[in-house]
Parts: structure tokens; sequence; C-alpha cells
């Protein structure tokens, strides 16, 4: 058996436009460890975000295994894909993301509308997460009543209300200054010191990676060692 | 993700654009109300006709000469109508009433009118079920001694009078010749075909025959009215008139000289008619909501292009494609629902307004909703949304999570 929650081994992927081939993973290999914190760079157009949305299940890879809490997910159907996207991993968007008719209260409600188990308590369930990201005075503010850093935070609490194992962010601080991002920073990891949660962050600043237990540096992708 | 909360959402996402989603329902609106007016419209005439015929009475049978496909038929005569109700060659026929019918103009006291005559016997009371609001009805020996009587229908007393009671004994000019009045017919009201009891006068055949509507042959009358014995033996009784008329016609082939007609004929024509009528009234009406439904498709195709980015991130949660499919699913067919309801509504207040207008100008027509039409156009609207949502609703829970996230 595997100690690891991430077990990508080989992966590739290429889009095709039109008659260009598109390589934008070339083989890349990467294993991550329950509770880790992580954080991947590399120049633009390296494969980071690519990386990213197969290792959240969001996309297929072209080829390679990858294998996620231990489960292959080349195996999977569609269903079973979505059900680990609802369940199994919460995902962080640089541009947020967010229903814009929506409240912040059914924004973070929204992953449990869709997950097998959906108790009554959702709106608690919701609120509480609000409020564990620091904005319980906010629960009914819409995403353009809110500032990027608290429209992130939002995010962040939709992203851990299922209680994923994993949380993936691709460069959650990018459209936010500095202050905004060590406090989205900091929320991540006391997530991380709190429940345990695997980390894997996508991001140009190198002292955002400094917090993280680990760096993944990647070019034209593959892993830069 | 649960139904309740799944329509709350779809009714949130159609108020949320409240001017689009009423133009959408409006093609639906139109579209069921016309089906349900139409309907309406149709049924009420059906029934108005067939209330009208089977007023005629359901034993009734018309024998009347066959003047289309005989070049030179012979007359109808009394004594048709008397060979016709022999208890022996016909046991099926109760009485058998000859008439001869035409117009007459009547004068009383400086007032003129024309009117309906109609030359009758003494069966033509039991026939016809003739009540008189006053006087008695002619007698066998005024019938057969040409005398000058005359039964007038209400409104024709009103006419000449201005009353229709106290007028036994009065006098009638009939195309200038003097009548006594011996009775009044009962109001009957309204009738759609015109030739109303109420607007008729009656005299005795022999009369009518001699001095008013001169016809050529002797004893020639227009028409034998028949009644059978029962409902039942209309059948019977249209058979022993067919044997008893073509033994005395003398035909042995081809086609009878008189026809024989029976309320259900009447009845089996009108539905006929008033059938394929509420068919294309309905058709039409249904082609608009046909239209309807291709205003829906359209609609949601667009609200899919427009929220892929949102699909997508629905996706990335945890949607799984069903629940996309139910999502959109839903609002379409919660527009085609909610048009239905109202365009029912609409329907109704249409038809009474129709019926109104139609009471306006004589004809007596109940628009007729009945709960068919109502389930038809529920189902049918409901299923419009469905089938039209089906292909938007599709494409959009097809759509892959991360090429939809990322669609701006
Ligand atoms: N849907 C797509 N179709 C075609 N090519 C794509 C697609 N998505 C990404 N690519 C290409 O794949 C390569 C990697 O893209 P990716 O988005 O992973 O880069 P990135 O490392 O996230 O860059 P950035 O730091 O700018 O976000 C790029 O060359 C890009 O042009
Ligand atoms: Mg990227």
């Amino acid at each position: 058996m595997t100690e690891w929650v991430v077990e990508a081994k080989d992966i590739t992927k290429v889009y095709q436009m039109g008659e260009i081939e598109v390589h934008a993973l070339r083989g890349l290999s990467v294993n991550i460890a329950p509770g880790e914190i992580v954080s991947i760079m590399g120049p633009s157009g390296s494969g980071k975000s690519t990386l990213m949305n197969i290792l959240g299940c969001l996309d297929r890879p072209t080829s390679g295994e990858y294998s996620l809490n231990g489960e292959a997910v080349a195996e999977l159907n569609d269903d079973q894909l979505a059900e680990i996207r609802n369940r199994g991993v919460g995902f962080v968007f640089q541009s947020f993301n967010l229903l814009p008719r929506a409240t912040a209260l059914a924004n973070v409600e929204l992953p449990m509308r869709y997950a097998v188990l959906n108790g009554r308590n959702r709106k608690k369930v919701a609120t509480e997460a609000l409020e564990a990201v620091g904005l319980g005075d906010r629960i009914h503010h819409r995403p353009n009543e809110l500032s990027g850093g608290e429209m992130q935070r939002v995010a962040i609490a939709r992203a851990l209300v299922n209680n994923p194992a994993i949380i993936m962010a691709d460069e959650p601080t990018g459209n936010l200054d500095s202050k905004s991002g060590d406090e989205i920073m900091t929320l991540l990891k006391n997530l991380n010191k709190d429940r345990g949660t695997t980390l894997i962050i996508v991001t140009h600043d190198p002292e955002i990676a400094e917090l993280t237990d680990r760096v993944i540096s990647i070019r034209d992708g593959r892993i830069a060692e | 993700m649960n139904f309740v909360s799944s329509l709350l959402e779809a009714l949130e996402s159609l108020t949320s654009n409240k001017v689009r989603t009423a133009l959408t329902m409006l093609g639906i609106i139109i579209g069921v109300g016309a089906v349900i007016a139409m309907l309406a419209i149709g049924n009420g005439t059906e029934q108005a006709i067939v209330g009208e015929i089977e007023g005629i009475g359901t034993n009734l049978l018309f024998v009347m000469t066959n003047r289309e496909d005989v070049t030179n038929p012979e007359p109808l005569t009394i004594r048709d109508a008397e060979a016709i109700a022999d208890p022996i060659y016909a046991p099926s026929v109760s009485a058998a009433a000859p008439v001869i019918q035409g117009q007459a103009e009547l004068t009383a006291g400086g007032n003129v009118a024309t009117t309906g005559l109609v030359g009758v016997t003494e069966e033509y009371r039991v026939v016809q079920n003739v009540e008189l609001s006053e006087g008695e009805f002619f007698t066998g020996t005024q019938i057969t001694g040409l005398a000058s009587a005359v039964i007038l229908g209400t409104n024709v007393a009103e006419d000449l009078f201005g009353r229709s009671d106290g007028l036994i004994g009065e006098t009638v000019r009939v195309s200038g010749q003097p009548f006594r009045v011996v009775g009044i017919l009962k109001k009957k009201g309204g009738s759609e075909f015109g030739n109303s009891p109420d607007d008729q006068i009656l005299v005795p055949l022999t009369t009518a025959q001699t001095r008013l509507l001169p016809r050529t042959t002797k004893n020639q009358v227009d028409l034998i009215y028949v009644s059978a014995i029962d409902a039942d033996s209309v059948q019977q009784a249209e058979d022993q008139i067919s044997l008893i008329l073509r033994d005395r016609h003398k035909i042995k082939l081809g086609e009878d000289d008189f026809n024989i007609i029976s309320q259900e004929m009447f009845l089996d024509m009108a539905s006929t008619v008033t059938g394929v009528f509420t068919v294309f009234l309905g058709g039409v009406a249904g082609i608009s909501l046909l239209v309807g439904g291709i205003g829906i498709m359209n609609i949601m195709l667009v609200s899919v292009t427009e929220r892929t980015k949102e699909i997508g991130l629905r996706k990335a949660v945890g949607a799984k494609k069903k629940d996309i499919l139910t999502q959109f699913l839903i609002e379409s067919s919660l527009l085609s629902v909610i048009g239905g309801i109202i365009g029912i509504i609409l329907g109704w207040l249409l038809s009474l307004g129709i019926g109104r207008i139609a009471a306006a100008s004589d004809f007596i027509l109940t628009p007729a909703i009945t709960i068919n039409s109502v389930l038809l156009a529920t189902l049918f609207s409901a299923a419009v949304g469905l089938f039209f949502g089906i292909y938007p609703a599709n494409r959009a829970s097809q759509l892959e999570p991360i090429e939809a996230l990322r669609s701006e």
C-alpha cells in the first residue's frame, strides 16, 4: 500500500490544436504525502495549471498513471470523478470563480448540494466555514459586495466545506495585494495545522513558496531539478 | 441535490432575468391560451348543434323527395303518408305527418308580416309535440273541410297584434284571404337554424294545398314527418318506410326517388363537421404552442452559453451530468408549465369573451372548457418544455469541467 495522497507517474498531456500538438506535460512524476504543504513553481506556460487540473481530477492526462488517495483515477467514470471533486479535493482558483448572483452563504453551500449525504444542517456548516475564514459578518453579501481577499476567503470556505483531504490552489494570491495574500496563506496553513489537510499551491511568488514544506519546480512540462 | 432546492434554484434563476423569462413564457401563454380557447369554442359549437338536433326528438324521421339523384321523382303525397302510417305494413311507425311548407304574407289591423307557413294534418300535433298556449289544435273536420283556421307562432302574433294572448277568434289575412285564429303556439325560444316554430303559422293541410301553396300533383306534400314507436325502432321504421314507398313508387332497381333522414344522420353529420372544425382549430393553436416551445429552446441555448462558466464551476465542485441536466430541464419545464397555467386562464377568459360576443349576436354558444382540454394543454406544454429543454440541457451537461471553467 501507498503512503502518498498524490502519486503521479509519467504524466503527459497533449493538447490538439488542429494540426499542431501542444505538449503541456512531458512525462512528469510527483508524489505528495498526507499533510504536506507543497508549492509548485515555474515559468509561465510550463504546465503548472495543467498539472493542477489533472491532480484535482478536473482533467484527464493523455497518458501516465495517477492515483489519488490510493485510487487509480484512470479507471473512474465521470460520475466517480465528480464525486472526488466533491468530497476528495477542494479547489481554489486565481479568479475566485464564485457564482455572481448567489450570496457568500449560497456559494459555500454549493458543494454540499451535490454531496450524496446532503444533510439538513447545510446552512449551519456553511456558516461555520465562513466564520472559520473570518467572514462571519459577510454571509449574506454577494461577490460584487466583497473585496478580492474576501472573495478568495469565500472560495476557501467553499473548498473546505466538505472536509476534503487535499486543497489545491492555483495562484490563490495572484489577484491579491501582498497583505491579503499573506492572510490567505495564514488561513491555508492554519487549515493544514488544524485538520491535517494536504495543500498544493501553485505560485509565482518566492515568498509564498518560502512558507511551504517543499517546492516543486516545473520547466517545459517536466520536473526541473 | 434534492428536488425542492433544485426547484428554488431554478425559480431564482428565472426571476433573475424577468423580462426575458416573461417574453419566453409569452410564447407558451399564447399557444396554450389559443389551444384552450379554440377547443372550448369547438366543443361549445358541437354541444350547441347537438342540443339543437336532439331537440327535434330522437325517434323522428324525415321523408322527402330525392331530387338530386333521380331525374323525374314521383312526388310524395298524402296517400304515401297514409300508407306509411299503416300499422300492418309499418308496425314500427307510430304516426306520419305530411306537410306543405312555404311563405305567406299576413296582415291584421294594418300590420304586415311575412312568415313561414306549414300546412298540417292532425298527426303533426303528435309528431312535432305541438303545444298551444291558448286555443285548440285543428279538429278533423277543420282539416278535411278546408277550414280557414290558423294557429300563430308567438313572434308572429306579437308582430301582428303586439301581444300573444286573447287572440282566439281574431281575423288574420293570409295571402289576402281571411283566416280565423284558433290557437297560439307555446313559445319555444331561440333556434340556431332559423325556422323556429315561434316564427311560423300553421293551417290545415288541405287549405294550404288548395288555396295558399298550390302544388302540381294532386295531394302532393313537401315532407312527411314520421315518428317511430320508440328510439330503438328508428332503423326498422326506416326500412319499412323504404319498402312501402318503393312499392308505391314502383321502384325495382336503382336509386330511390325519396330520402329518409334520421336524427342520427344529422348528429353524425354535425359531429363530423364540428369534429373537423375542432381538430382544425386545435391544430392551428397547437402550432403556436410549438413555436412557443422553439422559443424556450432558443432561450435555454442562450442561457447555457451564457452560463458555461457557471456550469464548469458547478462541475468542479462535484455536480454530475445528471445534476446539470435536471437543473436545466427543471428551468425549461418551469417556464412552460407556469406559462401553461397562465395560458389556461387566458384561454378561459378568451373563450368566455367569445361566448359573450356570440350571445350578443344571437348564437347561443357556451364555450365548453373540458377537463380533457385542460389536461391536454398542461401535459402538452410540460412536454414542450421538456422536449425543447432536452437539447440545451444535454449540451450543458456534456461540457467538460475544465473547458467550461476556462470560458469567459
Ligand atoms: N486548452 C488548451 N489548449 C491548448 N493548449 C493549452 C491549453 N491549456 C494550456 N495549453 C498550453 O499548455 C501549456 C501549459 O499551460 P498552463 O496553463 O499549464 O501553464 P501555466 O504553467 O499554468 O502558466 P501560467 O503561469 O501563465 O499560468 C501552455 O503552453 C499553454 O499554451
Ligand atoms: Mg496557470
